[in-house]
């Protein structure tokens, strides 16, 4: 993630020197732009070992958890499913908060729609892949062209996908191993993924505000809420944070 | 079917549709700058709460415990400019030995 937002910086820093240059059809180079993908692809997917471990300490069996990173396949919305039913929230609960970590990727998709053009059998793949990474990958190279945003989405997608599965089976299988997490007094990896995951986009005195404000907000429900809802209540005060300026 | 099934195919199905949307709606909804921000917020408001909820909550009421070291300690190691695996170790090695003790 850290090094997702190095790339966006370092692309925003060649927009202005280089602005120019944009072209649609303008030829790049391959090997850099597969570099770029590769090492956002693999530190990203070996992450997924944190998660196969998670979802084993939440009582998931290794093949629920290989399903979450085949077919849900967006890091944030996995770790909140786990973590929900791991903290004895309903599947519902889960259901809820998944989901709706999952609404940016539908935005993502709006934004690379007129990139990719996909149809077809081509558009499923593609949806499947537009998480944080890829578009952030091809957003970096669209200075280059679309031709090389393209290729970074695609490369990076693909990518993210092999390791991220991958890894997330090496997880589950280490994690099943040693047994439950929370009876070595393990347990602080799970807040400290989502810690992980909510660090990088903590990036202007708003942003700060509202994870304080949500933080506070959900432990003061913890009592009175059923486990689950004070995660999802929190969406509220983003939509109201967000409303204006 | 059991919870975690529900959960597990219930998400991962409505995860792709949203996914799949937001290649089939007009680009123009992301000139909205509203629609940018709230999406930019939701994440970080959900995030947040995950962070405070799974370290402090056991049963339906807030206790502080060995995880909120462990946690401490992944702050500081993001702050000090710790990888994300160094970080969610670090996290787990110091919690389990504050359990032990």
């Amino acid at each position: 993630m850290r090094d997702l937002i190095y790339y966006l910086a370092q692309g925003q820093e060649f927009l202005r020197h280089n602005w120019r240059v944009s072209l649609s059809g303008a030829p790049f180079d391959k090997r850099v732009v597969l570099r770029d993908s590769l090492a956002v692809a693999i530190p990203v997917g070996t992450y997924g070992a944190a998660f196969g471990a998670a979802a084993i300490g939440s009582g998931f069996s290794i093949l629920q958890t290989c399903l979450l990173s085949l077919l849900l396949f967006s890091g944030a919305s996995q770790f909140a499913v786990v973590g929900v039913i791991g903290a004895g929230g309903s599947a519902l609960s889960a259901i809820a908060t998944g989901s709706l970590l999952g609404l940016r990727n539908g935005l993502y998709g709006l934004r690379m729609a007129p990139v990719l053009s996909l149809t077809g059998f081509k558009k499923i793949i593609g949806a499947q892949l537009t998480i944080d990474e890829s578009t952030g990958v091809a957003l970096n190279q669209e200075v280059k062209g679309q031709a090389a945003s393209r290729y970074g989405f695609w490369a990076t997608g693909i990518g993210v996908y092999l390791f991220w599965n991958l890894f997330t089976f090496i997880g589950a299988l280490g994690a099943k191993s040693i047994g439950d997490p929370s009876a070595w007094g393990l347990d602080a990896a799970v807040p400290a993924a989502f810690l992980g995951l909510v660090w990088p986009r903590l990036i202007d005195a708003k942003s700060k505000l509202v994870s304080i404000s949500a933080a506070a907000l959900a432990l003061l429900l913890i009592p009175i809420a059923p486990a689950g809802v004070p995660i999802i209540a929190t969406a509220l005060l983003a939509i109201a944070f967000g409303w204006r300026k | 079917m059991s919870a975690l099934w529900i959960a597990t195919l219930v998400t991962s199905a409505i995860c792709f549709i949203l996914k799949y949307i937001g290649y089939s709606l007009p680009e123009s909804l992301l000139n909205k700058p509203q629609v940018q921000r709230i999406n930019s917020l939701i994440p970080i408001a959900l995030l947040s709460a995950l962070v405070a909820v799974q370290s402090f909550s056991a049963e339906d009421s807030a206790v502080i415990d060995h995880r909120l070291a462990g946690v401490a300690v992944a702050a500081v190691a993001l702050r000090l400019g710790a990888n994300f695996p160094t970080m969610m170790l670090l996290a787990a090695v110091v919690s389990a030995v504050i359990y032990r003790l």
